[in-house]
């Protein structure tokens, strides 16, 4: 263990770091707690510019009530869900196909394409910004979520790959060679005998991609355009345009907006981590 | 007669076949998608770098005239200035993620719930964090300037002075990756041998001695993915700075990501190759990366 254990140090240790503890976290998390408390403060307080001060009242309630009934809000949380699922849901499909061919086969060309995904992974977006619009306007899925979900679900791929690969590969090989001198076929084996395995491996990864989607902009703004099909990262600045100056409101309205995968990190915690540090670090 | 023969022919050759067919079966359904969204479109820009094209007409070939404007652009150099700024500084996640790390990982009651809420910037979209530090910095409401004025010092506009602005959001962009790698220490730190340190503090080995020959050490793995993941990051820079500052102050807190969105996609012009001659620009850089990343995994690959 290092540091040294603060219990080893004696009780006076011990207090002084618990004492230190909640007002580090506080320091930490200062802008985003100034925004929570922006966003349960009423309009008056940012008209007579009492920022910092006690709030004249508390309106949480009726704050945060609005961003749902006065703004477009509600359909970009919903347009967000429905690129978000269906990309996790194909992404971990496709990579649990072509993680299963690369970790349990040998073949000419295995190493190779193990790289292309893991390779095509690391690209910065802007490479692939004006052939994937073009590709997305000539098959008529500008501006939809499904032009997002099918693009989402082939780049995550490769992440995937890497990260299903790596883990098939970690997978004792005896199982599979036992069920092969059973004379089960391959597609069984992967259905029966290595899929049940890798659920630790599903779980982190479906955790993961959720938050990388939900929170993705870049190209929610190159293939979408509108309240029909944008996602909440995009929509949050229009709705800031909508309510302009309104800090209470657009503080609310933020907050919603990255609410969703905060929740989900915290139901999911333990796979979540396993998913973000590649499973390379144990 | 023939019937039967076709009945127990066909699934005959699956079995005899399933080992090789198999693999390619797994693979086509990945390979295709990744090939049409990610491998295609990769070539596709490099294409596209040699023509004047503004999306919608009929595109001119121009050779190389597009960067040899790159080369004249000051723009660009402001950008890929902004660039190196961000990967040097990024990489202060490191560190700092580390010192985290070492001051979290104790056994007190409640610890757990400290790293989650340590992490937790990290899950929040950096559209809601370049929008949180806009407001932290706003000279007028801004909690920075409050502070400030408490001790009698300020106002200052971070975001609104070029010389200030790339160095405010990059520190508003180190907030969740330092949080990114503080889990990767975290992690790492659990796996440390505790015979190793025992026998490092039996040698009289304390602190800074500790943490760097017998500590660090075994942090390898955790210290590469983060180096990894922090380069990434710091080039794949764009929301922040879209959310945050446009680009501005006079283009000041421009990156190559950002100035290539706003050749090829904003209202300053549809000039998408370009745009996809800045994208080269920027793929190569990554290139270096992602090659040495690939280099160390190919040889980890041999080792294991």
């Amino acid at each position: 263990m290092f540091p040294t254990p603060v219990e080893k140090l004696g009780p006076r240790a011990r207090i002084g770091y618990q004492a230190l503890l909640p007002l580090a976290l506080i320091m930490w998390l200062l802008p985003l707690l100034a925004v929570a408390v922006f966003s349960i403060r009423p309009e008056t307080d940012f008209a007579t510019g009492n920022y910092w001060g006690w709030p004249s009242s508390f309106d949480a309630l009726s704050n945060y009530a609005l961003v749902f009934t006065g703004s477009d809000m509600p359909r970009y949380l919903m347009n967000s869900v429905l690129i978000t699922v269906p990309t996790v849901i194909g992404a971990v499909a496709l990579s649990a196909m072509t993680g299963f061919a690369l970790g349990i086969y040998q073949f000419r060309g295995n190493v190779l394409i193990f790289f292309m995904f893991v390779a095509g992974n690391f690209v910065p977006f802007q490479i692939l910004m004006v052939p994937v619009r073009d590709l997305t306007l000539q098959l008529g899925l500008y501006d939809t979520k499904m032009g997002l979900v099918l693009f989402h679900i082939a780049f995550q791929t490769g992440f995937c790959t890497l990260f299903m690969r790596n883990f098939i590969r970690a997978l004792p090989r005896e199982l599979i060679e036992a069920a092969r001198v059973e004379g089960i076929s391959e597609l069984r084996i992967f259905w029966y005998v290595v899929l049940p395995l890798m659920k630790p491996a599903l779980a982190a990864l479906s955790v993961l991609i959720f938050t990388f989607i939900w929170n993705d902009y870049f190209w929610a703004i190159v293939l979408t355009q509108g309240a029909d099909s944008q996602p909440v990262t995009a929509g949050i600045t229009s709705f800031n345009a909508q309510y302009r100056a309104a800090y209470h409101l657009m503080s609310a309205g933020s907050l919603v907006a990255a609410l969703p995968p905060v929740l989900m990190f915290f139901a999911m915690q333990k796979h979540f981590i396993a998913g973000l540090t590649l499973g390379a670090v144990k | 007669m023939s019937d039967h023969s076709n009945i127990s022919g066909a699934p005959g050759f699956w079995y005899r076949n399933q080992r090789r067919l198999a693999p390619a079966l797994f693979l086509a359904p990945g390979i295709l998608f990744f090939s049409i969204y990610v491998i295609i479109p990769i070539f596709q820009s490099f294409n596209l770098s040699l023509y004047e094209w503004d999306g919608l007409g009929a595109a001119e070939y121009v050779g190389l005239r597009n960067y040899e404007e790159l080369y004249w652009d000051e723009a660009f150099y402001t950008s890929l200035r902004n660039n190196v700024i961000w990967l040097v500084l990024y990489l202060l996640a490191i560190p700092g993620g580390l010192f985290i790390a070492l001051f979290l990982n104790q056994t007190v009651t409640g610890i757990r719930i400290y790293k989650s809420l340590f992490f937790f910037p990290f899950v929040i979209s950096q559209v809601v964090v370049g929008l949180v530090f806009t407001w932290f910095y706003d000279p007028t409401f801004g909690l920075l300037n409050a502070m400030l004025a408490w001790v009698g010092l300020g106002p200052i506009n971070v975001l609104g002075n070029e010389h200030t602005v790339t160095y405010g959001i990059i520190l508003a962009g180190l907030w969740p990756q330092t949080a990114y790698c503080m889990i990767l220490y975290l992690t790492g730190l659990n796996a440390v041998d505790p015979e190793q340190v025992e026998a490092g503090r039996l040698d009289g080995a304390k602190g800074w001695k500790m943490l760097w020959y017998v500590v660090l050490p075994q942090l390898r793995p955790a210290t590469f993915i983060a180096f990894v993941v922090t380069i990434i990051g710091a080039l794949r820079s764009f929301d922040m700075i879209s959310v945050m500052t446009q680009g501005g102050p006079f283009g000041e807190s421009r990156v190559l990501a950002y100035y290539m969105f706003e050749v090829a996609l904003s209202e300053y012009g549809f000039r998408m190759g370009y745009g996809a001659a800045i994208a080269v620009v920027l793929f190569l850089i990554m290139l270096v990366y992602i090659g040495f990343f690939l280099a160390k995994m190919y040889r980890d690959e041999r080792g294991g």
